[in-house]
């Protein structure tokens, strides 16, 4: 038995344990956004976020992350009620094929955590281990910028998105 | 520093400064400094001095024949200028790379053609003078994190050639920031009797019939990152590339003590400086990444005369013959499926925590047989398990190898946010333990708290070895 | 969001799964044939070849409407698109509207969705089916009213009255037959009336991309599905000789190994199961035979080695006196990858002798036949539903891995096979896209305008796509293989290798040729453009070569060149934004343009690059790119900007970095650290597109306008700001510093 605390929730799961994290997530506990891309921690579609800090979870294996906070881009909210990072995304309109999107996010999202005001080379750097094949780059920066605002912001409060009329 | 310095006993025969008293190995060039102050106290003076040498007007590219360019564009390359004159993100050869040491920063200076900035109004002779002495135009002395007491080796014709190439480069009008180095380390006459100790003023013209020695030793400096230094800073010659640092790296020793397991030969060490990789030694990172890069396109018969030179130092491995079969053996091509995908953990066997750390996170990739360079090595046949210490993987294990920006090469994810530092602690025993004879390491879980917290530089550095620029280098 | 509806509502109970072939026999089977219907009026878009109304839009009795259209989304915000041409036609609430797409089952057979003409095709046909619609509506409601329809109005979903009396879409229905062929001609709305069209409307896949729903056809987990892995073989061309595959079998969640000739996968329960016994099975297979491909530094030379058919596509003759100066130049271009970022995934089922298959084919219809003749299975009893998945940008590896899911489906009956391809399968078995070589010649005058241009292209076929069995990855490795088809030129003006090989630009004398190479050293087939972006780059950058040889400015030179004026326009636009010739660029940096129309006769693209240039390290950094597009009548202006900054993005990626290695013994460009493509520090800093909006006017197909004139801006801005020009893509930082010298 393998012990996951996922978005909040504990998890007893009777899997192999040399199982990467990405799987786990995926097929064991039905999480779409951590997405299959190389396997090598080449790509980050697969990126989640452990203990605060951005983690390939395709070379993760869950055995190693036993009593470690683990989020997923389904911990930052719904579609209903879109947390600050998917509100952004979404005014921005920051995807076109999207599949790469959830682990810029997730992240980004490690990176507001620790730097809640990035400039845009510290953006551009810490997305370096992300692809994007459709080149949607310039919105993701813009949408990363644009959470940065809605978290500074107090009432950054996760309402539904109006969308985005730009 | 005058504690330290109660016990030093010069050796001079040997450019080697004892210190009676135990100082822990740092590797820092300016307590050189700290040792000057004492001997410029006792009466070196007057050595210091050093005459301005007369401004010129910057010389035209037209002044220098193509092929002196040429040759001073591979000579600058195999000196590695570029690695040290450059600043992250900043133009090339325009200084201002920090190099934090214990006595403060040191910033790399601007070496381009500019009249104000750069060392646009340098005569030739003003540039042999600091090649061979370590002294500026102006008649300053230069800090020894400029390898002159290696560059002094250089013969002026290579100097000349050198100096056409860089007074032909852009001139960058960028000033390099001021030294921030604790009183008095920033007086620079203490400097001169650094070098009455350390410096021995090249030419030897007994070294260029060997051009391997001559490149290895001067320009290539090879030893001022492969050798201990002593507490001075200065290369302990009689321990020459046994073994040094390098920006948080350990630079292995480079003669009979290497410790790769797979003995090196002039082939395989030709390329791997070459090509930055070597089928059963890995592939160069680190500090050696940016050596390698300026390798690759340099004349190839000096680069076969450097590693030919090494391998020499190394004492084996001149005829093939006597190289032992390979460690791990390399596939031949078209033999099994191109795997990039190593998704599938070999079974590794054992019961303690560091076998399941290795086995889940690292046999995927290094026990998968996809071939150097774009595969993981594997760790029977990688000189890192066997060195003296474990620093280097403790930093690829952290940061992994960046991907290099638009070329083909390897790509390994870092795991600091994975690992914590029992893991790493756990999973290097189990790896020295696993694929080496050797003693345990000892001090690794300071030195993996160490390194994590950025107590040391530890950056891995692209293999393309061009530091990740931003995206508009023009602001 | 729609495509969850579907997906959920036909996967939630397996019984379901073929509930959907309920709609018009006629829509499925129209379109199997490329010719419209003898004696058929001139119906527009996709009506030509789907003329029932009922095919493409259907209203229930609360007045809920419901879509289809046989275009697919793949990232390139087709789906909200065409909600919104129906929403404005129709007048009804976004809301309101349900979208099905691409399901042999239920849409309309449109072919692929490629080549930018989902607007012009399917665009067009629900445009056209919503206003006929609404009129019948209208019609209907003039007749319960006793009214004279000319006094009513269709507005949110009902039709009102002057005296403020209101029937709802879904009253109006009930009795009303759509099943009816649409008109040739429709009252559609005054450009002036849009309230919907034109606007930047959210699109509607996005919420649930960016909050993990399910979004993909890898997101699915259908009751009862299992994993499924492929084996390939070393090289393309080699067979299984042998196979000990009771290592992976005994592997713990293995269900079986599925072996027909060199075809070869394995079952599990859990996907990481799978991997692993994968892994073993691969272990315990041996291969034999293989290809002998060219040496990799030959390329070119192998190419031009090879039997070529040669078409002469433009031959335009005018006497004209005097030479200045003429100019030749020849350019080259290695293979390229679409490189998904999600490697291709197909879900089968094979149940009551109907074999359903998911998948993020580009063309459902096309899949359908090719499987059904792989089977051997008639193809009503094959039934393929799109489900997005991640972008493709071309015959990637969707429809090969659909062939590998329902091969291993038919083996195991009534259990949802997922089948996802490992990263170096897809980058190693996706068709690439071909290798290509332009020649281009060109004489000036004394005044500087080219009097004579000559130009040919050397290119393998871009379309290897589905269609027959054979071109099916797996049909080939089967123990009773298929053959593929034998590669033929495509006609112009589309045409393929000789996309945009005619310039737009007007010559007094101007010859083409196309020098077609039936033989592929490497298997290849459509990426993104075609030959456009090959073409194109070729095409600009000679046109900058010839400015320099007449001291002409580059845009003023296309201007001198170009007749068409809403090419000219594009051109002035972007020149305008950038601030073109004010100034002179710092060393270092240099300006460079590009235009085309793609396909010239699809959207109008000009773009302007500004590049730095590291002379030392050969280095490239795009600074600011301004690109500005006609693609007539915008429907989703923020859609239609997203479409072309990622082709500005993707094709700078293509333009200097990418190229698929290879040896003897196969491709050796296997994941990202082989395949190396842009990441984010050398993202431009700015971008801009701008565009001219052309109310009323036909919609122009605008996913790969941007492809090749985005190369040619970066390719001239790189030749301008590091004085020395490349012409060899890509133009990688060695061969840039190569070319600077020292």
């Amino acid at each position: 038995m393998v012990n996951l605390k996922v978005n909040g929730q504990q998890h007893s799961l009777d899997i192999d344990p040399e199982t990467p994290l990405l799987y786990a997530l995926r097929d064991e506990l039905g999480l779409n956004a951590a997405k299959y891309g190389c396997g090598l921690g080449q790509c980050g579609s697969c990126t989640v976020v452990v203990d605060g800090e951005a983690v390939f979870s395709c070379v993760s294996p869950v055995l190693l992350l036993e009593g470690r906070e683990i989020t997923t881009l389904e911990g930052l909210g719904t579609a209903d009620a879109p947390g600050a990072l998917q509100r952004a995304f979404i005014e921005e309109q920051a995807a076109q094929c999207g599949y790469c999107i959830p682990g810029m996010m997730m992240r980004a999202q490690a990176l507001l955590r620790a730097n809640p005001n990035p400039t845009d080379d510290e953006i551009r750097s810490s997305l370096q281990t992300n692809l994007c094949r459709c080149g949607t780059h310039m919105r993701i920066l813009k949408a990363v910028r644009r959470a940065a605002g809605l978290m500074q912001r107090a009432d950054a409060s996760p309402t539904p998105a109006t969308g985005a009329v730009r | 520093m005058l504690f330290f310095a109660v016990g030093l006993r010069l050796d001079r025969r040997r450019n080697m400064l004892r210190a009676e008293v135990t100082v822990p190995r740092l590797k820092t060039l300016l307590l050189g400094a700290a040792g000057a102050i004492v001997l410029a106290g006792a009466g070196f003076a007057a050595l210091a001095w050093k005459p301005a040498l007369d401004p010129v007007t910057p010389p035209t590219r037209e002044s220098f024949p193509p092929e002196l360019i040429r040759r001073g564009a591979e000579l600058a390359a195999i000196g590695d200028c570029n690695t040290c004159h450059t600043a992250p993100g900043g133009k090339v050869f325009a200084g201002g790379l920090a190099l934090p040491t214990p006595f403060g920063t040191v910033y790399s200076t601007n070496i381009t053609p500019d009249p104000e900035a750069g060392i646009g109004r340098w005569s030739e002779a003003a540039f042999q003078r600091a090649m061979r002495e370590g002294v500026d135009r102006e008649g300053s002395h230069l800090y020894p994190a400029f390898p002159y007491d290696h560059f002094t080796l250089v013969t002026e014709a290579d100097n000349r050639a050198i100096y056409a190439y860089l007074m032909t480069r852009e001139p960058v009008r960028a000033e390099t920031p001021a030294n921030e180095l604790v009183f008095p380390l920033g007086f620079r006459p203490l400097l001169a009797g650094w070098k009455l100790l350390f410096l021995e003023e090249g030419p030897r013209p007994e070294l260029e019939a060997d051009h391997g020695a001559y490149l290895a030793e001067g320009l290539g400096h090879c030893g001022a990152c492969h050798s201990p230094r002593n507490a001075l800073g200065a290369v302990q010659h009689d321990h020459a590339l046994s073994g040094g640092e390098a920006e948080g790296w350990y630079a292995y020793a480079v003669n009979q003590s290497s410790p790769a397991p797979q003995p090196w030969t002039e082939e395989s060490l030709f390329h791997y400086l070459r090509h930055g990789w070597e089928a059963s030694h890995g592939i160069a990172r680190g500090p050696m990444a940016p050596v390698v890069a300026n390798l690759a396109w340099v004349p190839e018969e000096d680069v076969r005369a450097i590693a030919g030179y090494v391998a020499r130092k190394m004492g084996h491995g001149v005829t093939p013959a006597t190289v032992p079969a390979p460690i791990i053996p390399v596939p031949g091509p078209g033999t099994s499926p191109t795997m990039a995908d190593s998704q599938a953990v070999p079974p590794v066997p054992g019961q303690d925590a560091g076998r399941a750390v290795y086995a889940s996170a690292c046999a995927s990739c290094h026990e998968a047989g996809r071939p150097l360079p774009f595969g993981g090595m594997h760790l029977k046949g990688s000189t890192a398990p066997h060195g003296p210490n474990p620093r280097n993987l403790i930093n690829v294990v952290l940061d992994g190898l960046p991907a290099a920006e638009g070329e083909r090469a390897p790509i390994m994810p870092g795991f600091r946010a994975v690992l914590t530092d029992q893991q790493i602690v756990e999973l290097l025993g189990y790896i020295r333990a696993a694929f080496t004879d050797q003693q345990p390491w000892t001090g690794v879980e300071a030195l993996v708290r160490e390194v994590r917290r950025g107590h040391t530089t530890s950056a891995s550095r692209p293999t393309d070895a061009v530091q990740s620029a931003p995206a508009d280098p023009t602001q | 969001m729609s495509a969850e509806l579907s997906r959920r509502g036909l996967l939630g109970v397996g019984g379901a799964l073929v509930l959907g072939f309920t709609l018009p026999l006629r829509a499925q089977e129209a379109g199997q044939s490329a010719t419209p219907p003898a004696k058929a009026p001139p119906l527009p878009g996709s009506l030509k070849t789907t003329p029932e109304l009922d095919a493409w839009l259907r209203i229930d009795a609360q007045g809920a409407v419901t879509l289809f259209t046989g275009k697919v989304e793949l990232g390139q915000g087709v789906r909200t698109a065409v909600m919104q041409i129906a929403a404005e036609e129709l007048e009804v609430p976004m809301e309101r509207i349900q979208l099905v797409s691409g399901d042999t089952g239920r849409t309309p057979n449109e072919g692929y969705t490629a080549g930018s003409q989902s607007m012009q095709e399917s665009g067009t046909a629900i445009r056209h089916a919503a206003a006929q619609v609404r009129e019948l509506l209208i019609g209907r409601a003039a007749g319960q009213l006793g009214l004279d329809a000319g006094s009513l109005r269709a507005e949110q979903g009902a039709v009102i009255a002057a005296d403020g009396r209101r029937l709802s879409f879904g009253e109006l229905v009930t009795g009303l037959d759509l099943h009816v062929k649409a008109q040739p001609e429709s009252r559609l709305k005054a450009p002036d009336q849009f309230r919907v069209m034109g606007q930047p409307v959210p699109r509607v896949d996005i919420p649930a991309k960016v909050t993990g729903g399910a979004a993909y056809v890898q997101d699915m987990r259908p009751e009862g599905m299992v994993h499924a892995r492929v084996v390939r073989p070393p090289a393309p061309g080699a067979r299984l000789a042998l196979l000990d595959s009771s290592a992976a079998e005994a592997l713990p969640g293995v269900l079986g190994v599925v072996r027909d000739g060199s075809f070869l996968a394995v079952v599990a329960e859990r996907e990481w199961q799978a991997i692993k016994a994968m892994r073993a099975l691969a272990a315990g297979a041996r291969w034999e035979g293989g290809p002998g491909l060219p040496e990799q530094r030959d390329l070119f030379a192998t190419m031009r080695a090879l039997p070529t058919e040669s078409y002469s596509i433009l031959d335009k003759n005018a006497p004209v006196p005097g030479t200045a100066k003429e100019l030749r130049a020849t350019y080259t271009r290695q293979y390229q990858a679409h490189g998904s970022i999600g490697p291709s995934c197909a879900l089968a089922q094979f149940q009551d002798g109907v074999m359903t298959v998911w998948t993020h084919s580009q063309g459902v219809y096309p899949l359908r036949g090719a499987l059904s003749e792989m089977l051997r299975m008639p193809a009503e009893q094959v039934r393929c539903i799109h489900v997005e998945g991640s972008g493709c940008y071309g015959h990637n590896g969707a429809d090969d891995v659909a062939a590998d899911a329902v091969l291993v489906a038919r083996a195991m009956p009534g259990r949802p096979i997922r089948l996802q391809w490992m990263r170096e399968q897809e980058q190693g078995w996706e068709p690439l896209s071909p290798a290509m070589i332009t020649e281009a010649g060109g004489k000036l005058d004394a005044q500087g305008r080219i009097i004579n241009w000559d130009y040919g292209v050397w290119s393998n076929t871009h379309n290897t796509r589905p269609g027959p069995a054979g071109n099916l990855l797996a049909a080939q490795h089967l123990a009773e293989p298929f053959t593929p088809a034998t590669p033929r030129p495509a006609p112009q003006p589309a045409g393929a290798g000789d996309r945009n090989a005619i310039p737009l630009y007007t010559f007094p004398n101007a010859q083409v040729m196309h020098h077609f190479i039936p033989q592929m050293p490497l298997r290849v087939s459509a990426l993104r453009g075609l030959g456009a972006f090959m073409n194109v780059f070729s095409i600009e950058s000679f046109m900058d070569e010839l400015a320099d040889a007449a001291g002409a400015d580059p845009v003023e030179f296309r201007l001198r060149h170009l007749e068409d004026e809403r090419g000219r326009a594009v051109i002035q636009l972007a020149a305008e934004k950038f601030g073109w010739g004010k100034g002179r660029p710092a060393p270092g940096i240099g300006h460079g343009f590009g235009f085309a129309r793609y396909k010239n006769y699809a959207a109008y693209c000009a773009v302007a690059a500004e590049v730095t240039v590291e002379r030392e390290t050969g280095r490239v950094r795009p600074l600011r790119v301004v690109a500005a597009v006609d693609a007539g009548q915008v429907i989703n202006p923020d859609g239609l900007r997203n479409q072309v900054e990622g082709a500005i993005i993707q094709s700078t990626s293509w333009t200097l970095y990418e190229s698929v290695g290879f040896t003897p013994n196969g491709l050796t460009s296997v994941d990202w650290s082989t395949y190396p493509m842009m990441r984010f520090n050398a993202v431009p800093r700015q971008m801009e597109v701008h565009m001219i909006d052309r109310p009323g006017m036909p919609f122009l197909g605008a996913g790969e306008t941007g492809q090749g004139p985005a190369a040619a801006a970066i390719g001239n801005a790189v030749a301008r700001a590091a004085g020395q020009r490349l012409r060899d893509l890509p133009m990688t930082r060695e061969k840039i510093k190569a070319a600077i010298g020292v």
